[in-house]
Parts: C-alpha cells; structure tokens; sequence
C-alpha cells in the first residue's frame, strides 16, 4: 500500500520535469504563432533555413554548457571561444585552400578544448568561483583575438567554395549545421544518461560534499565538463565561420548572453544537479525564434537583449517555485505517513 | 575467532588537549562492538582514525594482522573499513537508487550506466533494510530519517568486512530500528564486523555482543555485553567525580517568567512544557539530537513551532522572528557562534552592538562613540582580554569571542537568556570565566537556559535540571535530586527500558 504511494510520488516528480518542458514547447507554439501572425516573412522556407542555422550554433554550445551548468559551475567565456575559433577556423582556410573541413573542425574545437582546460584549471584547481574565473576568460579570449586579427577581418571572397557551401547544403531537407546540432545533442543526450563519468556531474553539482566522500573525482569531472563546453564551444566557432562566412574580432560577442538564456530556460538548475539536454535544446529554440521574429519586426536591439534578462529571472524564478512546492509536497506526504508509523508503533 | 582490526595505542591529540589516549581494542569478524561514552569521550575520534580522515599521533592499526597506515577514506574502503556517517551526505537531485551507488554505478557493455541492475540492486537492498521506498523516487523529498536509511542503504551496497555506525538510529523510528537490527544481524552471520554507536543503552543490550566503553579519551572497559547491565555501562560512562567546581553564586529565586506549554514542532519535538523563575538558572540536558537547541530556536523565533503556548509574565508570547523575541526580553546565544554568533572581520564594539543598533544611531546617524563605550562596559564586565573595543574579533580566543557574543545579547538588556552549549571548545579556565560571569547574571535576576551536553557543568551551575530524550521533556530534576547517574539514565532512557 505504501509502495504505491511511494511510486506515485516519483511520478509526481517526474511529471513535473516533463511538464516544465512541455511549458517551454507550448511558449514556443505560441511564439511562432505570434510571429507568423505580425512578422512578415516569418512563415517562410529562407527564415526558417535562418532560424534552424542560428538554433543549431546554440544548441551545439548550449549542450557544453549545459554539463558545466550541471557540476554547479558556469562558462561565460563561451562567446570569446566561438569569436577565437570562428577567426582561426576561416584564417586557416583561408590561407590553405586544400585543407579538408573536417581538419578546420577538429582544429578549432582542439583550440576550444584548450581554452576550456584553461577555465577548467582555474575553477578546479585555482578554486576561483566559476562565474568570476570565466568572466576573466572571457576577457582574455577575446583579447587573444584581437591580437590575433591585428584588427584584420577576413572575406568570404578569401575562403574555399567547399566551405562556403556548407552552410547552404541541405542533405534531406535539413540545412547541414543543423545536422551537426542533432548530433551533438543526442551524444551529450546519451552521455548524460549513460557515461557513468558523465553522470558524475549531476552528483557533483547537487552536494559537492558528498561527491567527494562517495569517491567521486570532483576537481576531475568539474575540468572535464569544462573541456566539453570549450570544445562545443570550438564547433560553434566553426559553423559560426561556416555560416556568415566574414569574421571579425568582435564575432560571437554577447553569445554567451543566449547560451545561458537557452540552457537556464531550459530548465538546467542554475545551482548545479539536475537538467536535461532536451530541455537546452527546447530552450535553444525558443529563444532563437523569439530573436529572429524581433530582427523581423525590426524590434529595437534594446527589447531583443531586455528579453534574454528577463526570459532568465523568470525562469529562475518559476524554477525556485516549483522546486520548492515540488519538495513540500513530497515531504508532506512521507511526513504524515512517519508520524502515522510513530503512532502505530507507540500503541503497541 | 581472529582480530579483524587491532587498534594498539592509540592517541590524538588537538591542541595539547587528549581526545584519544592510549586507546587499545580489538574488533572480531563475525561480532558487533558497541561503543559508548558521554559527548566527548572519544568515540567519534575513533571512527574518524579508523576512516582515514584523521591519523593517529602515536599507536598503530592493525588489519587482518598486518599494521596499517590509513591515509584517506579510500584506503579505509579498500581495506573494506565503511563508515556511516551521522550526517547524512545525500544527493537531494538524484533518486534512491542512484544515491545509493553513486560513484560507483553497476557497469553494462561498453562501460555504460546498467540503469536495471542499478535500480532492481538498490531495491534488493532497500527490501532487505525493511524499508518501503521505491528506487526511483527523488530523495529530494526524503525527511532525515529516510535520508539516514539511505546512508545505511549506501553502505550496505559496498562489501564491508568493517561497518561503521556512528548513531544510525538517532532518527529513526522504531519500526525502522528493528528492520535495522534484523539487517546488523544478517550482516553479523556473513562475518562482517559492526561498530555501533548509540546513546540508547537499551539498543546496545539488544545488538551488542561486545561493548566498549570510553571516557574523556581514554578506554576504561571491553567486555561482554551479557556481562554488563545498564547500572554498570552508566557507572563506567561517568565514572569521575564532580572534579571541576564552579562557583555557583546563590541567586533568590522570584516569580516565574516565561512558561512553555506543550510547545510542539512536527517531527521535532512536542509536550514540551516548563517554566522558568527570575534568577533561577535551569540546565537542559539530553544528548545531541534530543532536540534542546530546537526548543530554543522556537522560544526564540527562529524556527515556527506548530503548537503550543508561550507566556511572558503571564502574558501569551507569539514568537514570530528574533526581533519580536528580543523586544519581549528575550535572547539567545546560539551553539555555533563562530558560524551563527559574531561577524569574524569587524571589531569587538561593532559585533557587541549588532543586537541594538538603532539605539545607538539617534537621527539615523550611527554614533561609533556609543558603540565603543557599550564595548568598553562589556570588556569590562565580561572581563574580555582585549586591546580596545576596536579589536578584530578574529583574533580574539574561544572563550573571549563567546564573551563577546554574550555582550552582543546582553546589550539588549534581555531579562531571560538561552544559552546553547556556552562552554562547547574553551578551555578550562575560560569555562571557569564564563560559568562565573552566568552565576553572576544570575544574581542580579536575570533568568537563565542553560543548554550543554557537559554534565558536570549542567550540575554545577543549574538550580533545577530539565531532561530532554527524543524530542520529549523526559525529567525534571531539583538541585538536589540531579546526579549524573540520574541525569545519564533519563537521557538514554534506561528507566523506561527497565520499566
């Protein structure tokens, strides 16, 4: 009879995660729907191909960060790698025309990876709060770019035609950056659900503590999440490259604003433990949309970024709510049925 | 029967004082060891020692016959030494089953998570424990208790030869003690060694094959459990004379102040019902966990208590918050006081005066002069060793930071003051010190709570002794009638076992 109970209330719990998403998809049902009412264009095969391409790139760097996010940490620096990377991805390219894409890819993630040991050690090793060691890296990033280009952009009229149409191919419909979200997401998917070191990051983020009495290579795991979100990072950087095809160095600015947007909308516990890659993703797309329908609507820049900050409070906030509630009813529950045992037992 | 591990000799000490001396016990496969001792005698160093998270200072370990050196709780785990922590260490996001093998998942092809194993392993083992959770319910709305299981849970799940419990039935209740019992024993017929920890002697006699008993650090008796009744653990638990005197200043004992009646918080405590008298100083004893420092925080309006009545002089008190407590004369000087009681960084005046800072800043204007001359009394009063009232409390010992704490309560001019544990960690003249200063309070009328697991101290100091076990007020003994025996026999329930 109590275990009835008992598995109800694991529903209960699990209800609640899917109904935080299925919110997200009903926001998004309803944005579109707004859009394609006042935006004009907005209903169409080219924005649509404009909003997949954009959405991938979040998404690609929204599942990194979601696994630091995870381990209770944060990754600002997100947006000065994809600037970094973007650069060195069409420099390189540039100046060698044979090189094959996939060498181009696996440099500028080789590089994201490195910038995302960097933010790895300080945060594992120097014990700096992530929030503070990333924001520094973010600085230094983007400085490193700036050296880089010497204030140098690079053209697409200097990149490989190969290159160039990567962003444009559609293999089954589907535009080729998108391509490589989907693949992203359903490994760090499986990861996330099947790596036992990736699972680690979920214990490490919900008690650090216990992490650490239960075994767990806390300083480990937190640099390997790091790692991950650096070397997303990287890809994103590529396919940023890919698909504007100019870069600068002030490319990717301000990506980091729409990554956590994604992720913390997304319902990814901002105090680390719990979160899902579905949820980033979910996140991702709305997000995305809602940017794009703006540009549309020729919304002022002011609005587009007013939005990412308050899409964030309330997010957080609604998932303070419900965490909350969620946990007063569970205990409710167990509390009532201790004290009826209590009773019980006393009697006899 | 062999020796599974041989503790030789051994010491540790913290500061010059023994928390361990000479300590020799050997533990056998196949048995449960009790271990007792008063709060301090010891035994959670012992644990601490056996788990690698401290070393010793002097003596060896001895396991399976060969001496070794624990560095680390890993090294004590590979050695199949697990220990139960009091506290439990859960992962609230995760479920039962994933709590329970955390860091060390069941492994399926290609080294992936085995979510089945996982889950029918963790439910195989909740079955044996006797407890009806199912392993996919998020531990997030788990209560202590079954957050204690767990811990059990998590244990079990790792081969043990050495199990550890340090106080595993402090929440639970006793359906769950006995399915506890069932499973100690069940691990006892497959050879594993189990230290038990617990203040309920009438769980000792109902588990223990051995019991060793601890006192101020050093081990004063291993015997048979068969062999040692209640009367004769409790003897050698105390053991010593009220060697320390305090100087009790006699105080006349007026009309009563505040009276609590069936005060009650969910889970925590309830019937909670006493009074106290102006001048009077009433200790309450009980061991950690009984739920003392609980009934303070709801006299005082940290915690909301679910029922129950508070007067003041015969008017009813509503405790809200701390700030209405402290403008109906009450204060409380909390157990942690480094954590809860002072801001480290900032001076002696600024710390003192924290509690009455609007009377201190006529106009909205804060006048440090005020400040410095209110430290200046208490530095004085208190007798605070200390350059000036601008002094960084950091640098302050134990015992004069506790002094400041009180300052900080007493600038409120409370006429009733809780005092939580005002001795824990000072030294033995600065206890002396602080017993002095609270007789003398005393004196001058003010009504005082003393809470302390330190018996002498609640005997020295205390004209009436309240008793608390389990959440219940379980004695009420006069000056006269409170001896440790008595007080050690209400707190561990040993009449009602007897009974």
């Amino acid at each position: 009879m109590n275990t009835r109970r008992f598995v109800s209330a694991q529903a209960l719990a699990e209800a609640v995660v899917r109904l935080r998403e299925l919110g997200i998809f009903v926001a998004l049902a309803f944005t579109i729907l707004f859009f394609s009412v006042r935006a004009t264009n907005f209903m169409t095969a080219d924005n649509w191909r404009d909003i997949a391409t954009d959405v991938s790139m979040v998404v690609v760097v929204a599942v990194g960060q979601t696994m630091v996010v995870l381990t209770r940490n944060i990754d600002l620096s997100v947006g000065s790698i994809v600037g970094l990377t973007a650069y060195v991805s069409s420099n390189t390219l540039a100046d060698h025309h044979g090189l094959p894409i996939v060498v181009t890819a696996l440099i500028a993630m080789g590089i994201g990876a490195l910038c995302g040991l960097g933010n790895g050690l300080l945060v594992a090793v120097g014990k700096i709060p992530a929030i503070i060691a990333t924001l520094a890296t973010l600085a230094i990033y983007r400085g490193v770019l700036f050296e880089v280009t010497h204030g140098q952009n690079v053209f697409a009229s200097q990149l490989p035609q190969s290159f160039l149409d990567l962003a444009a191919k559609k293999p089954l419909g589907v535009p080729s950056l998108a391509w490589i979200a989907i693949g992203v997401a359903l490994v760090g998917a499986a990861l996330l659900r099947w790596a036992p070191w990736a699972r680690d990051f979920y214990a490490v983020g919900s008690n650090p503590d216990a992490a650490r009495l239960a075994g767990i290579p806390v300083a480990r795991r937190v640099m390997t999440a790091f790692v991950i979100s650096g070397a997303l990072a990287g890809l994103g950087g590529f396919m940023f490259a890919a698909r504007f095809a100019s870069v600068d160095a002030v490319a990717g600015r301000g990506f980091e604003l729409d990554v956590v947007t994604a992720v913390v909308i997304g319902g990814v516990n901002v105090f680390g433990g719990s979160g899902s890659v579905l949820g980033a993703v979910l996140g991702a797309l709305l997000v995305t949309t809602i940017q794009d329908g703006f540009t549309l609507m020729r919304v002022d820049e002011f609005w587009k970024i007013f939005f990412n900050g308050a899409a964030i409070v309330v997010a957080v906030t609604v998932d303070a709510l419900i965490t909350k509630r969620v946990q007063e009813a569970l205990r409710r529950r167990r509390r009532a049925e201790l004290l009826t045992a209590h009773e019980r037992a006393a009697e006899t | 029967m062999t020796a599974l591990v041989d503790l030789r000799g051994l010491s540790k000490s913290y500061g010059g004082v023994h928390a361990l001396a000479d300590v020799s016990v050997s533990i056998d496969s196949g048995t449960v060891h009790a271990l007792v001792g008063e709060n301090g005698a010891g035994k959670s160093t012992l644990v601490k020692l056996l788990t690698g998270v401290i070393q010793p200072d002097e003596g060896e370990l001895v396991v399976d016959g060969e001496s070794q050196r624990i560095g680390d709780p890993q090294t004590a785990h590979r050695l199949g030494i697990v220990a139960m922590y009091q506290e439990p260490t859960v992962f609230p996001d995760l479920t039962v089953a994933e709590n329970v093998f955390a860091g060390r998942h069941p492994r399926g092809p290609g080294r992936t998570v085995d979510w089945s194993r996982m889950r029918a392993d963790a439910g195989r083992i909740l079955e044996d424990l006797g407890v009806e959770l199912a392993p996919g319910t998020p531990v997030r709305g788990l209560g202590v208790a079954d957050r204690q299981l767990l811990e059990i849970a998590k244990a079990l799940s790792s081969s043990a030869r050495l199990l550890i419990m340090d106080e595993p039935t402090a929440a639970l209740s006793p359906n769950e003690v006995e399915n506890l019992f069932a499973t100690v024993r069940k691990l006892r017929e497959r050879g594993v060694a189990v230290v038990f920890i617990s203040h309920r002697l009438e769980e000792v006699d109902a588990i223990a094959d051995v019991v060793t008993v601890l006192r101020d650090g050093r081990h004063i008796a291993t015997r048979p459990a068969a062999e040692l009744s209640h009367g004769e653990i409790v003897r050698l638990m105390v053991g010593r004379s009220l060697d320390a005197l305090f100087p009790k200043e006699e105080a006349e004992i007026g009309d009563v102040v505040l009276e609590v009646d069936g005060l009650r918080r969910r889970g925590v405590f309830s019937h909670v019902s006493f009074e106290l008298r102006r001048g009077e100083i009433v200790g309450l004893a009980g061991f950690v966990g009984a739920g003392r420092s609980e009934v303070a925080r709801a006299i005082f309006g940290i915690d909301r208590p679910d029922g129950g009545e508070i007067r003041i002089d015969g008017r009813r008190f509503r405790p809200r918050s701390p700030r209405a407590a402290l403008r109906r004369g009450l204060a409380y000087l909390p157990e942690d006081r480094l954590q809860q009681g002072l801001v480290q960084p900032m001076s002696i005046a600024v710390n003192a005066s924290l509690a009455v800072l609007p009377d201190l800043t006529p106009a909205g204007i804060l006048q440090p002069w005020r400040e410095r001359r209110l430290a200046r009394r208490f530095i004085e009063q208190l007798r605070i060793k200390a350059t000036s009232p601008a002094q960084a409390v950091r640098g302050l010992s134990g015992g004069n930071q506790q002094k400041v704490v009180l300052s900080k309560w007493l600038a409120a001019e409370p006429r009733i003051l809780i005092l939580d544990e005002p001795t824990h960690g000072v030294d033995v003249g600065t206890k002396a010190d602080v017993h002095r200063t609270i007789s003398h309070l005393a004196a001058q009328g003010l009504t005082i709570l003393l809470i302390s697991s330190e018996l002498p101290e609640v005997l020295g100091m205390s004209d009436r002794v309240l008793v608390m076990r389990e959440g219940r007020l379980v004695a009420e003994l006069s000056r006269s009638e409170a001896t440790q025996e008595r007080v050690i026999e209400a707190a561990a329930g040993v009449q009602e076992a007897a009974a």
